[in-house]
């Protein structure tokens, strides 16, 4: 995947300017930084969601800024992505929902199709749940359905979209063995979004850090605890103030105190 | 001047509005026929809308009915034409009761819950998830829910109609006494396919009216709590408003 000159803009507000990236074949690459850089803006441009205004996004050989939207849908079967909530679709049974891409796509014999979802559901420890509706499961348990529904078309690009919030620490360690064990066992190339920089250190072979929409470092996780960059340092490290800073752009303090005691 | 501008603005604003729930409902045609092979979502969308609504266009039907016959009964014993009674409460209810209320009550029961699964859907990153599972929303959630409304809603009124008439007889003729063969050979007799007719065009169209705003406004929703509530009140709301004003004028194109 290659991302060459890319310019993106909210109402305005640019978010990308000029961004410059290259994620490896077979790895897995961690996307960080601080809130509002621009991450998941990233990903919904990666796969398509969304058209940048300039530059040029390479996707499997597919460019997505002049990508029509049927060959956008042929690549994303070659995707997988996984939501932060799971987006399971709650009218469906969790053997229904990973059985879903595999009846809107192909035709294979109903034989086949629940011998399919029954190896995805094992792959992550669910295969007892099949039966249970979106409403029974906790957040971890949803999460790993929607994994199973994302691979079971067996994507070349799995994209995990901030995986790890609001689980506790046994669902986010077997989330984040899955992310490794999946990637090694079946070759995927995984991009994962994320604010746990202790977690993914753990799992990514490389992490590009993104602020201010512009990558301020790359590397693996060992290189980055060491990189000679204050941004890098606040975040890795997890301070408060720095470069980025704790408060939002605001008016004077005193002044706007001593404004509001004036009104009353 | 500044009102002058803002009227304008909203003028634009509405048009615009209109322009977006065109080029919607141009899309939920297009992509009919590939939704077609689908009966088995449509079939369940009948169901969702239709068998799910029974229960309340019955027993409205049932009131509506009686009232008619309490009310039809009052005006006409002043003529002394009671015996018409049967005609005045199955044309009241085939050309317009019927239709109108069905509708109303379809927009309040099925279409609030449409939009407020749709709106839900997109909050939860349901359509989002079937965006990037490479299937369109389109065909796969809206048009089988706009195509599940518009067939639904004319069975629906057909069934309030009947029962209405029923209960127009369980009045007029159980308790008012209205002879039971005038009522009956009444209605037989004045009461004309073109009649039935012009019901069954008012309840299709209004059925087109109310799942094509249901599923628009739901699918369009903000993905917050705040925008599904927003969709599904103003889903009652627009559906209301325009089922009123086609109704007034499909009656006077059918004059």
């Amino acid at each position: 995947m290659e991302i060459r000159n890319l310019d993106y803009a909210i109402g305005g507000r640019p978010v990308f300017a000029g961004l410059d990236m290259d994620i490896g074949r077979g790895r897995v690459t961690a996307i960080m930084g601080p809130s509002g850089t621009g991450k998941t803006t990233l990903l919904r441009l990666i796969t398509g969601q969304i058209i940048a205004e300039a530059g040029s996004i390479n996707v499997a050989g597919v460019d997505m800024r002049t990508v029509r939207r049927a060959d956008l849908y042929l690549l994303r079967r070659r995707m997988g992505m996984l939501f932060q909530n799971g987006a399971l679709l709650t009218d469906l049974s969790v053997f229904e929902n990973v059985a879903f891409p595999l009846r809107e796509h192909t035709d294979l014999p109903e034989r086949l199709i629940r011998a399919l979802v029954l190896m995805k559901l094992q792959a992550v420890g669910l295969r007892g749940a099949a039966d249970l509706m979106p409403a029974e499961l906790s957040g971890g348990m949803s999460r790993r359905v929607a994994l199973a529904r994302a691979i079971v078309m067996d994507p070349e690009i799995l994209i995990y979209d901030e995986p790890f919030v609001g689980l506790d620490p046994i669902s986010l360690g077997v989330i984040l063995r899955l992310i490794r064990r999946l990637n090694d066992a079946l070759g995927f190339t995984s991009i994962v979004v994320s604010h746990d920089v202790q977690e993914i250190s753990t799992v990514a072979d490389q992490i590009i850090l993104l602020s201010s929409g512009k990558v301020v470092a790359r590397g693996t996780p060992a290189e980055l605890k060491a990189y000679p960059s204050d941004v890098v340092r606040q975040f890795i490290g997890g301070l408060a103030d720095g470069p980025v800073p704790f408060h939002y752009p605001a008016k004077d303090y005193f002044g706007e105190l001593l404004a509001a005691g004036e009104v009353h | 001047m500044k009102a002058f501008e803002e009227l304008w603005d909203s003028l634009v604003e509405s048009l615009v509005g209109l322009g977006s729930v065109v080029r919607f409902l141009l899309r939920l045609i297009v992509n009919s026929p590939r939704a077609m092979l689908r009966l088995d979502l449509i079939a369940q969308q009948i169901y969702n809308s239709g068998a799910l609504s029974l229960v309340i266009i019955m027993l409205s039907g049932l009131f509506v009915g009686m009232v008619l016959g309490l009310q039809g009964f009052q005006l006409l014993q002043r003529f002394g034409s009671e015996e018409a009674l049967g005609t005045a409460a199955a044309i009241g209810l085939v050309k317009e009761l019927g239709p109108v209320v069905t509708a109303l009550l379809f927009a309040g029961r099925a279409g609030s819950a449409l939009a407020s699964e749709l709106g839900l859907m997109r909050a939860t990153d349901q359509i989002s998830a079937m965006e990037m599972m490479a299937v369109d929303p389109i065909v796969r959630v809206c048009v089988p829910r706009f195509l599940g409304g518009v067939i639904t809603m004319p069975l629906l009124s057909a069934i309030f109609c009947m029962i209405g008439i029923y209960g127009a007889q369980l009045v007029g003729v159980q308790i008012m006494g209205v002879d039971a063969g005038s009522f009956w050979s009444q209605m037989r007799a004045s009461v004309g396919m073109a009649d039935i007719n012009e019901g069954i065009v008012k309840s299709c169209i209004f059925g087109l009216a109310c799942s094509l705003i249901a599923v628009y406004e739901g699918y369009y929703a903000m993905p917050t709590a705040e925008g599904v509530g927003q969709a599904t009140t103003r889903t009652v709301v627009t559906s209301a408003v325009v089922i009123l004003f086609l109704d007034y004028l499909l009656t006077a194109a059918f004059l």
